[in-house]
């Protein structure tokens, strides 16, 4: 390079900044740019740009994303596990409801079948009417934010949806996927059950 | 400004990959920790949309771990789940054709050279430029302004640090185009910011002086 163009400088600038020129390639830039307001100009904003978007604080996470991106890996890694705890949280309440069935025969005022009471142990109750999209393994309430128009809503119960293997939305149906130990000792729900006895 | 992990976080990396792969998926929240902003950062930059961004997010994060067994050592696990997540939040803009309003640049061919058209003096920054919520937002509104090509690219060399082969390999195009993109990327950030941020709100110190070396 003869003379040097600032056409040809605005072309290499970003590999100026990146250090990725050769030395003598660079010491040509050099002497050009320092006479060159134009190709300073350039150079600084260019910096400026890079030092800005470079700050970590330019971006904000949503508030609580990582606190619902540890709950959805949580639903999602752990479905072997619940499976089989959920299968003994079963058996165990069907022994509980059956006794207390039994129990209640007895006494003579039965109110709730065991079946409802199976609904209100399990996370999201059977027959809420929910949605499921294309694009994830995911159901929500049909008002939940993210589902649009564009996703194909397609209803059904919320039984089905488990059934074809999606899980339920962290956002909208929260009150639900409660910690694992929470289902386990379901206390509102037996406290309930027991106070029909 | 590229930032390395130190050899033995890359390791201890690999040994909680391991684990992971063996039957511990409780520590998987553990290993993608140091990412997950990272993550939503991709996804933001390409759909523009913070509701999408995570749930995109979220849906990578998870694809990593029904994947995690295809991951090979030899590649950077951050890279990988980058990858991910720009994969990711390609389709779903694809899906959803988010670009209603053509940004700037995508019609100008990539090949072609782009001359900046701004001169104005644009010197120093103020630590504090961040903290004023204009210039964030005057940040994040010209970065959505632009093509999702050069989007793409720049978020994840000049904002995610990455180096160019690793962008390279993320999106899947060759290193010389990365190049190209990041140029253009840069220079028309430049030329929205430059005028707006040189002359209004911070330099008119610089100004006052007269000077002016544009004249």
């Amino acid at each position: 390079m003869a003379v040097t163009q600032c056409e040809q400088v605005w072309e290499q600038i970003s590999d100026y900044i990146d250090g990725e020129l050769d030395a003598g390639l660079r010491v040509t830039l050099d002497e050009h740019i320092q006479g060159c307001p134009r190709c300073t100009s350039v150079l600084q904003g260019t910096r400026n740009v890079l030092a800005l978007y470079g700050d970590e604080r330019l971006f904000k996470v949503p508030t609580g994303y990582s606190w619902r991106m540890r709950r959805r890996i949580a639903s999602d890694t752990q479905v072997r596990r619940r499976v089989v705890i959920g299968w003994l949280v079963a058996t165990a309440a069907v022994a509980l409801a059956s006794a207390s069935v039994a129990l209640a025969d007895r006494l003579g005022s039965a109110k709730e079948s065991s079946k409802s009471v199976m609904a209100r142990l399990g996370h999201v109750p059977a027959d809420l009417e929910v949605v499921v999209t294309d694009h994830a393994k995911l159901f929500h309430i049909k008002e939940c934010p993210f589902v649009r128009e564009t996703d194909h809503p397609q209803a059904m119960t919320a039984a089905e949806a488990e059934r074809q293997g999606y899980v339920p939305c962290v956002r909208c149906l929260g009150q639900y996927v409660g910690e694992l130990a929470a289902r386990l000792v379901n206390r509102k729900a037996f406290a309930g059950f027991l106070a029909t006895r | 400004m590229v930032v390395k992990a130190a050899p033995d976080a890359d390791t201890q990396e690999q040994i909680l990959v391991k684990r992971i792969q063996n039957g511990e998926p409780d520590k998987f929240y553990e290993l993608v920790k140091p990412y997950e902003r990272r993550v939503y950062t991709a996804a933001f930059a390409i759909l523009r949309n913070a509701a999408d961004a995570e749930e995109v997010a979220q849906e990578a994060i998870l694809k990593a771990f029904a994947n995690l067994k295809q991951f090979r050592a030899e590649s950077r696990f951050s890279t990988w789940l980058i990858q991910i997540a720009v994969n990711e939040a390609r389709m779903r803009r694809r899906k959803e054709h988010a670009e209603i309003m053509e940004p700037i640049g995508e019609r100008q061919e990539e090949d072609g050279t782009y001359a900046p058209r701004e001169f104005a003096d644009w010197r120093e920054i103020p630590s504090e430029a961040l903290e004023r919520s204009e210039v964030r937002e005057l940040l994040l509104e010209s970065l959505a302004s632009l093509g999702g090509k050069y989007r793409e690219v720049f978020v994840l060399r000049d904002i995610q640090h990455l180096s160019i082969e690793e962008v390279a390999d993320a999106l899947g195009i060759s290193r010389a185009s990365v190049k190209t993109r990041l140029l253009r990327a840069r220079l028309m950030l430049r030329d929205l910011l430059a005028p707006r941020i040189a002359s209004g709100w911070f330099s008119r110190a610089s100004f006052e002086k007269g000077n002016k070396p544009w004249q």
